[in-house]
């Protein structure tokens, strides 16, 4: 009887440590989800000041401003656009034209103060059928010039 | 209960995989797992107005002139090798009476006028953006990619990747239809 | 000519694996030796012709045949001989056949040097670690073929990528495969076992080497691609809790978690059906590793651009294979028969301690990534989120600091009943160690979180218990002579090797502490002949040099950082740009010291107000981040220590009473 007694406590306690863990598990992930928001959506969901969350737009051509250690510019979805501040070193491949996400808060004036902003590679797209089509298309032949384009 | 237990691990693996397949599939249909936007659906193709590539090449185009009829965008480049291999499809749709304009993204002049001649030149016009800003303006992420643009002047699809006989089939030509309407 | 050998090697070693995946597997249930053996001629064929394979694609490579696809995607003529080489595995299709050719390399290494295992368990072995082969060997096959040629040959390559130049980045994959995959051959141990429907501890004196191996270089993989974040990245940082990051060290924790309850299979002929799990789980963990970083439906700095399609093809594999194991596991374990106690203060209990809390760690982990992927999948794509260090650091670290106190305790207790009475004096004496050291940490670093001097003393507590118990194990202090003490501490390098890997453990605490608690970074910008402090420091830029490399322009400053009245040091951080592929790299100024990292990096030039030039300017202070690099190295020497010993090596399994 007290064998049983013991199992049964033992399982009764493990299970309650197991929920409980969960529990503060599951809050701290809720306490810490950055979301993901582009310019568009900021004004429809209601994002209180001082909340970290990040944007994903792409850079505006003649936007990008240096002054002191701060870099300026803004981001856009092609629908809405937002400014956005930064302190720091770019990283390498930001430029104009680029995606880019940036995580950080909005202030009360409708900016957006990034913490880091992070660059996203160029793509070309090669699915596998295109592959295996090339197998038997044709490729120029011409030399690449000066102007090749890396990776 | 030593059984039940035993089954957990299997259990929460076949949902974990579950879970894993369906997003891949939605990742295959389109699902970009990036937050940054590529598509300018249902808005105005942008006016920004795109020189000519070369002289005899026909060329030179803004987004009011493609109001008026179905009309398709294809942004390629000479050295993007997907772009090859969608050609021929491309070459179809033109010659099936699909008009198509191309915007010839960070290129040369030599490089894509050979490319243009070797392998046929099945464009309407050719708009020259060696700098990629016009392809910034219609939120073109990377070669090559395909808008269609309804008689409005409205994008109405835009096609990511290379255009294969399938997807020519499948997406590309209902979606033509679809803008006709 | 060379390429087409290549691919069709490949077909071959299919064909062999198929069959090495059915006949030794026959063999064992018929306990036909011949059929048994044939396995390990089988294994050594496939490896053979795998490597002709992979060989023809290196010399592809070498000889910059852009006739072939992946060349043309991923090398150029200018590129340097070593980079040149490690373009095979910088993408998708070459990093899978290096997969493959490891995967058959520990198989063979099986067949040659596993040979005091029974043949039966070993012809299943290699049998299950084949069914592996076949199903990659054709995933690479049918949608991963390296070897697609391209008509007619352009004349130079796209592959000049310069972040991808690098050396750190160029060994990373090998060593990180060496882990992943080698944890497959554990796996094959447990599927075969389960098969075969015995454990014993002549089992767990196998698997433990092969666990070992795939361990160290788990460890050291991912301490490799650490250090080139590090240095390459320029965030002064070498963790972000990125999930390509997270992938690896899911499973390194439960490798972890492996060799250590192993031994207790070995040692006592328990947790059998537990560890069984851990090794299921542990490639487990590799192989979904290896989807997420592939499939393309999550995006990070780290993901090969490649296709869902792929992406399903490996989900199938996993489903298949993991699915298969653990549902063998549910079958079969019932059978496992495990006869054994232990006092709850024991050697046993503690490595089940250990076991518990690793596993915690590892769910925390693999729950804070895979969370956004299932929040995005509940929410129908309408919630995207992404979940940063904030989470891991305060789930993750507090689980950890039961887990490592437990280092100085768990080697001094004796099996299956712990005498606690000497432990105490012992005890004693890391205690004192960890008190003085938090005393001696808060008098030099006052302004220090307190938090930082409990964890110094946590590395030293470890540290003291680790010595201690080497101590009395070799009769350091008792011992009749000196030789005695010499043949004693030469005899086991087992037990050594696990010395000086938790030793590893508390100087790695004591460089994550320093680099973390104690950093100081300045953003600023600065003008020439500036000057700024920064604690003791002062940070003066000299000049900056505009010059030119062979395809980049570059910026260089020249600073001098000067403590006090001692000399300066000059640092040299460079911003280069590539004009043609218009894009900028950044080479971070690192000088290492003994007690810190002083780590700078320039950025772009700005034009003020008053129209002199200024440079944006980072820089960081890491104390103690050489600290974190040694604890790391000497974890992997500690594990080569443990791997050398031959009574519990590969080769000459003896049993030992227990």
């Amino acid at each position: 009887m007290k064998r049983k007694h013991k199992r049964l406590l033992l399982v009764l306690v493990s299970l309650g440590l197991l929920g409980l863990g969960t529990a503060i598990l599951l809050s701290a992930i809720e306490d810490n989800l950055v979301f993901f928001y582009t310019p568009s959506e900021i004004e429809n969901k209601s994002i209180k000041n001082d909340q970290v969350f990040r944007i994903g737009g792409v850079v505006v051509n003649g936007t990008i401003k240096h002054s002191n250690s701060f870099s300026s510019f803004s981001l856009t979805d092609f629908r809405k656009t937002i400014s956005v501040t930064f302190k720091g070193v770019l990283p390498d491949l930001f430029r104009e034209g680029q995606g880019v996400i940036a995580e950080g808060s909005l202030k009360a004036d409708g900016t957006f103060t990034a913490t880091q902003v992070l660059a996203k590679h160029d793509e070309t797209y090669m699915p596998k059928e295109v592959a295996d089509k090339l197998k038997s298309s044709g490729l120029w032949k011409e030399k690449f010039s000066k102007n090749e384009y890396f990776n | 209960m030593k059984r039940f237990i035993l089954i957990i691990p299997i259990i929460v693996f076949i949902i974990i995989i579950a879970v894993l397949s369906v997003m891949t599939l939605q990742t295959k249909e389109g699902r970009n797992p990036s937050i940054v936007p590529s598509a300018l659906l249902g808005k105005e193709a942008p006016n920004i107005e795109l020189p000519m590539l070369a002289r005899n090449i026909p060329g030179g185009f803004k987004g009011s002139d493609l109001v008026g009829r179905v009309n398709i965008v294809n942004v390629f480049s000479s050295w993007c090798v997907p772009c090859l291999a969608e050609h021929p499809q491309i070459s179809w749709l033109a010659t099936n009476g699909f008009p198509i304009y191309a915007i010839n993204h960070r290129d040369n002049v030599s490089d894509a006028s050979n490319w243009l001649k070797k392998h046929g030149n099945p464009y309407f016009a050719v708009g020259f953006d060696p700098e990629g800003r016009a392809s910034l303006e219609w939120g073109v992420g990377g070669v090559p990619e395909t808008f269609i643009i309804n008689a409005s002047g409205i994008i109405t699809y835009k096609h990511i990747g290379p255009i294969t006989k399938e997807i020519l089939k499948e997406k590309i030509l209902p979606k033509l239809h679809e803008a006709k309407r | 000519m060379i390429p087409e050998i290549g691919l069709f090697v490949l077909f071959l070693a299919l064909i062999i694996a198929a069959i090495q995946a059915v006949v030794p597997m026959v063999g064992a249930v018929r306990q036909d030796v011949y059929l048994m053996a044939l396995g390990n001629r089988l294994a050594v064929i496939q490896f053979f012709l795998v490597t002709i394979s992979f060989t023809s694609l290196i010399y592809a490579f070498v000889i910059s045949d852009f006739s072939l696809l992946i060349v043309y995607n991923n090398s150029h003529s200018l590129k340097p001989l070593l980079y040149k080489i490690s373009g095979v595995w910088g993408n998708h299709e070459g990093s899978m056949l290096l997969w493959v050719l490891i995967l058959s390399m520990f198989g063979a290494a099986l067949a040659i040097w596993g040979k005091n295992i029974s043949p039966t368990l070993k012809a299943r072995v290699l049998s299950v670690q084949s069914m592996i082969g076949v199903a990659f060997l054709a995933f690479i096959l049918f949608t991963s073929n390296p070897f697609l040629r391209l008509n007619p040959v352009p004349s130079d390559g796209r592959g000049l990528n310069p972040v991808l130049q690098d050396p750190g980045l160029a060994f990373h994959p090998p060593l990180l495969y060496l882990g992943y995959v080698g944890y497959s051959m554990a796996f094959s141990f447990a599927v075969a076992a389960l098969i075969e429907g015995k454990i014993d501890d002549k089992w767990g004196r196998w698997v433990r080497p092969w666990a070992l191996a795939a361990w160290v270089f788990l460890t050291a993989g991912i301490a490799l691609g650490s250090w080139w974040a590090y240095y390459e990245l320029g965030w002064g940082g070498w963790w972000f809790w990125d999930p390509v990051e997270n992938a690896s060290f899911i499973p390194w924790l439960l490798g972890t978690a492996l060799l250590h309850s192993s031994v207790v299979v070995e040692k006592r002929e328990g947790f059998k059906n537990w560890t069984v799990l851990l090794a299921i789980l542990t490639f487990s963990m590799s192989l979904l590793g290896t989807f997420l970083v592939r499939s393309g439906i999550l995006t990070s700095v780290h993901t090969f651009a490649t296709d869902p399609e792929r992406g399903l093809f490996i989900l199938l594999i996993l489903f298949v294979t993991i699915g298969g194991a653990l549902g063998l596991f549910a079958i079969r374990a019932p059978i496992i028969k495990n006869n054994f106690k232990f006092a709850p203060v024991s050697r046993e209990s503690a490595l089940l301690y250990n076991n518990l809390f690793l596993t915690i760690g590892c769910a925390i982990v693999l729950l804070g990534t895979l969370y956004p992927l299932f929040l995005e999948f509940a929410s129908n794509g309408e919630s995207k989120v992404s979940i940063g260090p904030p989470y891991f650091n305060i789930t993750f670290l507090p689980i950890m600091i039961p887990l490592v106190a437990a280092i100085a305790v768990g080697p001094m207790l004796s099996w299956k009943r712990g005498v606690i009475g000497a432990l105490y004096v012992k005890l004693l004496f890391a205690a004192g160690s960890c008190l003085i050291t938090i005393f001696i940490v808060l008098i030099l670093v006052p302004e220090g979180p307190t938090l930082a001097a409990c964890s110094m003393g946590l590395a030293a507590w470890i540290a003291a218990g680790c010595l201690i118990e080497w101590a009395s194990r070799i009769r350091l202090f008792n011992s009749k002579s000196i030789t005695n003490t010499g043949r004693l501490i030469k005899s086991s390098k087992s037990a050594n090797g696990m010395t000086l890997a938790h030793l590893g453990i508390a100087i790695l605490i004591v460089g994550i502490t320093g680099a973390s608690a104690w950093q100081k970074e300045i953003t600023t910008s600065m003008a020439i002949g500036e000057t700024i402090k920064v604690n003791d420091y002062s940070l003066t830029l000299k000049k900056v040099q505009i010059g030119k490399g062979p395809n980049y322009n570059l910026e260089r400053g020249t600073f001098s950082l000067i403590k006090s009245n001692n000399s300066a040091i000059i640092m040299h951080p460079e911003r280069r740009y590539f004009p043609v592929a218009r894009q900028a790299t950044t080479e971070a100024a690192i000088k290492t010291t003994l007690l810190a990292d002083f780590y700078l990096v320039i950025g772009e030039s700005r034009d003020t107000i008053d129209n002199k030039n200024e440079w944006t300017v980072r820089f960081y202070i890491n104390p103690m981040m050489f600290w974190l690099w040694l604890g790391v190295a000497t974890m992997v020497l500690g594990g080569l220590l443990s791997l050398s010993d031959r009574r519990r090596g590969i080769s000459i399994p003896v049993r030992k009473k227990a």
